[in-house]
């Protein structure tokens, strides 16, 4: 009786659980089993050629792959601290009471909501050579134009996503400075912390614990985009913008490459997966602290 | 070694004025509690006080010298929170040493200071704990601690033993009449908690709605309160009211109500000769009040005892006098019959006499 009654659960969520798992690894075990394999677009996969770990050592080698990772992981560093020291430092500025606050904030969460594809034809358009924008500016003070999507194309798209993404960080780093304990804040500011000294010392190390969090979701965020740079320099001029997402779809459409384009999204892969387990492994730290402090104080009794 | 005077003191929230005007002047060194029911403004004046609520009119004196315009950081003073408002990310020994670090105190000073303070409250062994894993009684520790390696001129103190279960209340408030003695400091101390306000005070303030009702020694209070309010509010059980009218009789002045009829000392129908025939409301304190078959008319009550609470030596007595709920406390010895009508005396000394309509004091027991 108690048995069954202990398994009713797990029978009821058993159809959903094995669509989820038909759904998540069917195409997961495909694209590892793909990337041991010789695969070009017009065979089955079943008639490919298993070549071993060659795609992984092949990618290992090439300067494109290489330097397409290295755009990668430029973007993404580049875009989350910028994105952090933005949005933290919008969120202790706008953290007060006063009249039409809650309008400015809504309205800085607005790039948020817009779709990415839509995001990329904009600044496009705003980064275009003699007609955007930003050069017409330029040239209204005097100034030359730049070349946006052309020498300077991976800061610009870091600049785009920086305008998209930093209202994320901005809601998240609010939330958690309006969740702060306030009389321990007032309690250092009759401790004698100036303001600065008051985020630095209280406010920061508080809310590290979701800016931690924020910052991993981000940095995994960062390195999947695609929409936007596709849109705005399609990965150009030459590699300078050639995330690896892009990268990937390259070389399946293009090169005709599947097998190799696999590999290359297990290499992606693999980087999100340590980033994720780096998310848990941090978030169970804080409750395994928290558990072990109930534990002292009830033993004390 | 500061005297604090607080001139006229006005808090307002929007249009809502809910401190009226507090005029205090508080002598160096002294150990003023505020007390007064919830939402009087205790913590508004001590928060102004302190510098983290803004002064909307009047003026805060340090020494003579004006600070409502200073931030809490320069006005020299340490503060004990109802939450403890402890740094939660920083151990015991960097919580207490927050402030000194601040001023860039030189190391071995600091952690001087810190055992120093540390010992006093007996926090030695738990230096290197957070916060989160220490008990209730420990924070507070650790939060009286901080205040104190400050080493500031004016302490202040708002609610600090109200999340402590009883015990460690009573406890905690003896150590803390012990600290206070040791460290002589301003000490303000805010509490709804009368017994608190009674055992650590040098003087009490007692507030009701934003005003201050009275001011005084805790004996002075309990002996001489000013109005109704703080007859009522000082002492416990409360004092007991009785509504009734001054009349002229052979023996002299007497109060007459339902239920009951007191005769007035000499002294005190002398002063109140020209109100005979005055409504007024007759306060008595339990404890003023013996078991007494034998007092003289005109020195006594019969009350109705309906039930009897034993709390140890003594025993509270909830009865009715006339259609009037009255408290006697008496010795728990005292052979007391629930259901009957006895008769309890006491003494003229311990009368007094408020005026029914405005509830000021119009006799307190001045006279020894
Ligand atoms: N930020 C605020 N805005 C508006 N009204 C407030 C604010 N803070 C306090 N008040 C009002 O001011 C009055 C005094 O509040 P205060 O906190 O000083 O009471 P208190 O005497 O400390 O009460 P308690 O014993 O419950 O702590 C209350 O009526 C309260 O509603
Ligand atoms: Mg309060």
């Amino acid at each position: 009786m108690n048995a069954a009654n202990r398994l009713t659960p797990y029978l009821f969520l058993a159809p959903a659980a094995i669509i989820m798992v038909i759904a998540l690894l069917y195409p997961l075990g495909y694209m590892v089993y793909g990337s041991f394999r010789d695969w070009n677009p017009a065979q089955a996969l079943s008639e490919t050629e298993f070549v071993g770990l060659r795609n992984y050592i092949y990618l290992w080698n090439e300067a494109a792959f290489r330097e397409s990772l290295g755009v990668t992981l430029k973007f993404a560093f580049f875009c989350v601290a910028f994105e952090l020291i933005l949005g933290v430092g919008l969120a202790l500025l706008l953290d007060r009471k006063l009249r039409g606050m809650s309008i400015l904030r809504t309205l800085f969460i607005l790039p948020m909501m817009i779709a990415p594809v839509v995001v990329g034809l904009m600044w496009r358009y705003m980064y275009h050579p003699t007609v955007g924008t930003f050069n017409r500016w330029l040239e209204a003070i005097g100034i030359d134009g730049i070349d946006w999507l052309g020498r300077k194309a991976l800061m610009s798209v870091i600049i785009a996503d920086i305008w998209q993404w930093t209202p994320f960080i901005f809601i998240l780093a609010l939330a958690a400075l309006q969740s702060l304990p306030r009389s321990a804040l007032e309690a250092a500011r009759i401790d004698g912390a100036t303001p600065w000294q008051l985020i630095w010392h209280i406010k920061l190390p508080l809310m590290m614990p979701v800016l931690i969090v924020t910052a991993l979701l981000r940095l995994i965020d960062a390195f999947k985009v695609l929409e936007v740079i596709l849109v705005m320099t399609e990965g150009g001029p030459g590699l300078s913008t050639e995330i690896v997402a892009l990268r990937i779809s390259r070389t399946a459409v293009e090169f005709r490459e599947l097998g190799v384009a696999a590999a290359m999204s297990n290499y992606l892969l693999i980087l999100l997966m340590i980033l994720t387990i780096g998310m848990f492994a941090f978030t169970r730290l804080q409750e395994l602290r928290a558990t072990r402090a109930a534990k002292i104080i009830q033993q004390e009794g | 070694m500061s005297k604090i005077r607080l001139e006229n003191l006005t808090k307002r929230y929007g249009v809502v004025e809910v401190l009226h005007g507090i005029n205090l002047d508080m002598a160096p060194d002294e150990f003023t509690v505020l007390v007064g029911p919830s939402g009087c403004g205790k913590s508004t004046t001590l928060r102004m006080i302190a510098g983290l609520e803004s002064v909307s009119s009047g003026e805060i004196y340090v020494d003579d010298t004006p600070v409502s315009h200073l931030d809490p950081k320069d006005r020299d003073l340490a503060m004990v929170f109802q939450d403890y408002a402890l740094y939660p990310h920083m151990d015991v020994a960097r919580n207490i040493s927050f402030a000194l670090r601040l001023q860039k105190r030189p190391k071995a000073e600091i952690a001087a200071k810190v055992r120093e303070v540390a010992d006093l409250v007996g926090l030695t062994d738990f230096l290197s704990r957070k916060p989160g894993e220490l008990s209730g009684g420990q924070r507070q520790r650790v939060a009286m601690a901080r205040a104190l390696a400050k080493d500031s001129s004016i302490f202040l103190f708002d609610e600090p033993l109200s999340n402590l279960d009883a015990k460690l209340r009573g406890q905690m408030r003896a150590e803390l009449a012990l600290m206070s003695q040791r460290v002589r400091k301003n000490m303000i101390y805010v509490t709804h908690d009368q017994i608190e306000a009674m055992t650590l005070a040098d003087r009490i303030v007692v507030m009701e709605g934003g005003h201050i009702q009275q001011q005084g020694t805790p004996e002075e209070l309990f002996k001489r309160p000013a109005n109704r309010f703080v007859a009522g509010f000082i002492g416990s059980p409360p004092m007991n009211f009785l509504n009734g009218t001054l009349t002229e009789t052979p023996t002299g002045l007497a109060v007459q109500g339902d239920g009951f009829a007191i005769t007035l000392p000499e002294w005190a129908g002398r002063d109140l000769a020209s109100s005979a025939s005055r409504e007024i409301t007759l306060g008595i304190r339990p404890s003023d009040l013996r078991f007494d078959p034998e007092a003289p008319e005109g020195a006594g009550f019969d009350l109705n005892v309906r039930v009897s609470e034993y709390i140890g030596a003594q025993s509270v007595l909830l009865c009715d006098c006339g259609s009037v709920s009255f408290t006697v406390e008496v010795k728990s010895e005292t052979p007391i019959a629930l259901g009957e009508k006895l008769r309890f005396g006491c003494q003229a000394e311990a009368l007094h006499l408020f005026d029914k309509t405005s509830g000021q004091a119009v006799l307190n027991n001045k006279h020894p």
